[in-house]
């Protein structure tokens, strides 16, 4: 502050709790109402304090599942959720870091080329070759499987970008020692680069596992068996257009569960987060 | 830049390339160029015979007045969620870049509808504003106000508004925030000294420092809007009432996936990947030399 006014530097305050609150506010309407029963919600007459029917309607969520849509428990989907978050999360770096490191520390005929073939993929959202994309892993016998549901998600420019631009500020001398300890290009990787390269692996593992997670237009194409449906996309199907058939209280539920792992990954690693976010996108 | 060393190898490069480039010609030039190509075509009903076309679905779907329809759909929607989203986050990030105590903690406690999935932030604000149950509606009809996104479309376009503008609040803030703390404390205090007031610094020496952020942010918004609220619009109004909220995205997916129009849908995507390519272009012509953290 350059002004020294005492009672100035409340406002500030103010103005941030304020904003948290609204930010938090439709979180916390959604927790109240996932422990509280059907017919409370369904009279328009939820209190906002959390009700006793925490643990009976997360249990009901999680291993028996909803009434009136798939009877899919959402346990199975959240497992679902992770290997999808997880498989497309290091896969992603496993393809990314090698293909940097390619890049960066060979010279060979088509660098460049291979380079920006890499690079336009940042300009080829999933959304807009949606119904091709469909078709090569339909013919490709992947539909409803987990290589279908993460494989074609794992390209990905941002992370070759990222790595790409932290094997840059990694000094030449470490390579020159490595030569002349007689290391080869996978040593070097391996035992200089990789122990090096941890807080951009793990910056981009937080990013890429919340991208994974919250995937829902490709999950909802290709997975038509119930059994592997996603949380994210679990949680649309809860929601029937005839209000009475809807258990808010559920997909409340189902909602407050969905946002749990990635929120508390980004919680957990928020300076390794954001780190990871300003670097790459800049 | 480039090393100056580097090691040999003939074959090794091409192998580390290798499962990167695979999964890219197979699931995104693949997939993008049957994309152009079936918009050339057209198929029967029956899927049994196609015909090369030339730009016919093209000029079908420009003669159109719901692709127009959509199109202004989607140009309202992003400017609503832009300018709603980069004015709040931005009035936060300055209220935190005030030298104050836990601007940490705040940072925390804000940016984390950005791990939020779209259609998760979608059934919140739904479930908010459901017409017979949700607190805020009921709220809002005890004022007298006939609040119904099921059947009004300013509505159902306002309750997606919402909704993605909450999302993309954390991600605005922190850029912003990372923006405010890469001006040097120095430069605004000469300017007080100077007698410059708080408003008058913000609008002459912040808001310029800021603006290669601020329009960075204001593309990344637009291609989030366009493709990321998918999820959203289909948690809360699947693009009703009365295509009141189809996007381009949306309408992409309805029109290939309920219409059977590969074609249509096809020249749409393609379309959209223009826009796409053009708003990226401008991206890193303009802000890749000028953004400075």
């Amino acid at each position: 502050m350059v002004e020294r006014k005492r009672f100035l530097d409340f406002l500030p305050h103010l103005v941030l709790l304020v904003g948290i609150m609204i930010v938090a506010f439709p979180v916390y309407v959604a927790f109240v109402a996932s422990t509280w029963d059907a017919s409370t919600i369904s009279n328009g007459q939820m209190p906002l304090r959390p009700g006793p029917y925490f643990l009976e309607n997360y249990y009901k969520t999680i291993f028996v599942g909803t009434a009136s849509s798939t009877r899919e428990p959402v346990g199975g989907m959240m497992l679902n959720s992770l290997v999808m978050a997880l498989t497309i999360a290091i896969g992603k770096i496993m393809i990314s870091i090698v293909s940097a490191f390619a890049v960066v520390y060979f010279r060979f005929p088509f660098r460049m080329t291979a380079f920006w073939v890499i690079f336009m993929t940042l300009m080829l959202p999933v959304e807009v070759r949606i119904y091709p994309t469909y078709k090569i892993v339909a013919d490709l016998g992947l539909l409803d499987t987990y290589a279908g549901l993460t494989i074609p998600l794992i390209a990905s420019a941002t992370a070759t970008l990222l790595f790409r631009q932290f094997f840059m500020t990694v000094p030449d001398e470490l390579v020159e020692a490595s030569k002349i300890d007689g290391a080869s290009a996978m040593q070097f990787f391996k035992d200089t680069l990789l122990p090096l390269s941890i807080t951009s692996i793990a910056a981009m593992f937080v990013i890429q596992f919340i991208y994974g997670w919250n995937q829902y237009l490709w999950p909802l194409l290709i997975t038509t068996r119930d059994d592997m449906q996603t949380i994210v996309i679990g949680i649309k199907k809860m929601i029937v257009t005839q209000d009475a058939l809807t258990e808010w209280q559920l997909a409340m539920a189902t909602a407050i569960l969905a946002m749990l792992p990635p929120v508390l990954v980004v919680v957990i690693m928020q300076k390794l987060f954001v780190k990871g976010l300003v670097e790459t996108e800049k | 830049m480039e090393k100056r060393v580097v090691f040999d190898g003939k074959l090794l490069p091409y192998m580390l390339l290798l499962p990167q480039l695979a999964v890219t010609l197979v699931f995104f030039y693949w997939p993008a160029g049957q994309a152009v190509w079936q918009s050339f075509l057209i198929q029967d009903a029956f899927g049994l015979s196609t015909e090369f076309v030339w730009l016919e679905n093209y000029s079908d779907l420009l003669s159109k007045p719901e692709y127009y329809k959509s199109m202004v759909t989607t140009a309202i929607f992003s400017a609503l969620v832009a300018c709603l989203s980069l004015s709040l986050s931005l009035f936060l990030a300055i209220q935190a870049d005030k030298q104050i105590r836990g601007t940490g903690a705040y940072k925390a406690f804000l940016m984390w509808p950005y791990a939020v999935a779209p259609a998760i932030a979608g059934v919140l604000w739904l479930f908010m504003f459901q017409p017979s149950l949700g607190l805020i509606a009921q709220a809002l009809r005890s004022l007298g106000f006939d609040w119904n996104p099921l059947l009004n479309g300013n509505h159902a376009m306002t309750l997606v508004v919402m909704a993605a503008t909450w999302k993309q609040i954390s991600y605005n803030f922190l850029f912003f925030l990372a923006g405010l703390q890469s001006i040097p404390k120095s430069v605004i205090e000469a300017a007080a000294i100077d007698g410059a007031g708080p408003m008058r610094r913000f609008w002459t020496i912040i808001f310029p420092l800021l603006s290669p952020t601020t329009f960075f942010l204001l593309v990344v918004n637009i291609v989030y809007v366009f493709f990321d609220t998918f999820g959203i619009i289909d948690a809360t109004t699947s693009g009703g009432p009365a295509k009141a909220t189809e996007t381009l995205v949306y309408k992409v997916y309805s029109d290939g996936r309920l219409g059977g129009d590969l074609g249509g849908s096809a020249a749409q995507s393609v379309i959209l990947m223009i826009m796409v390519i053009g708003l990226t272009a401008i991206q890193f012509r303009y802000v890749e030399r000028k953004v400075q953290y």
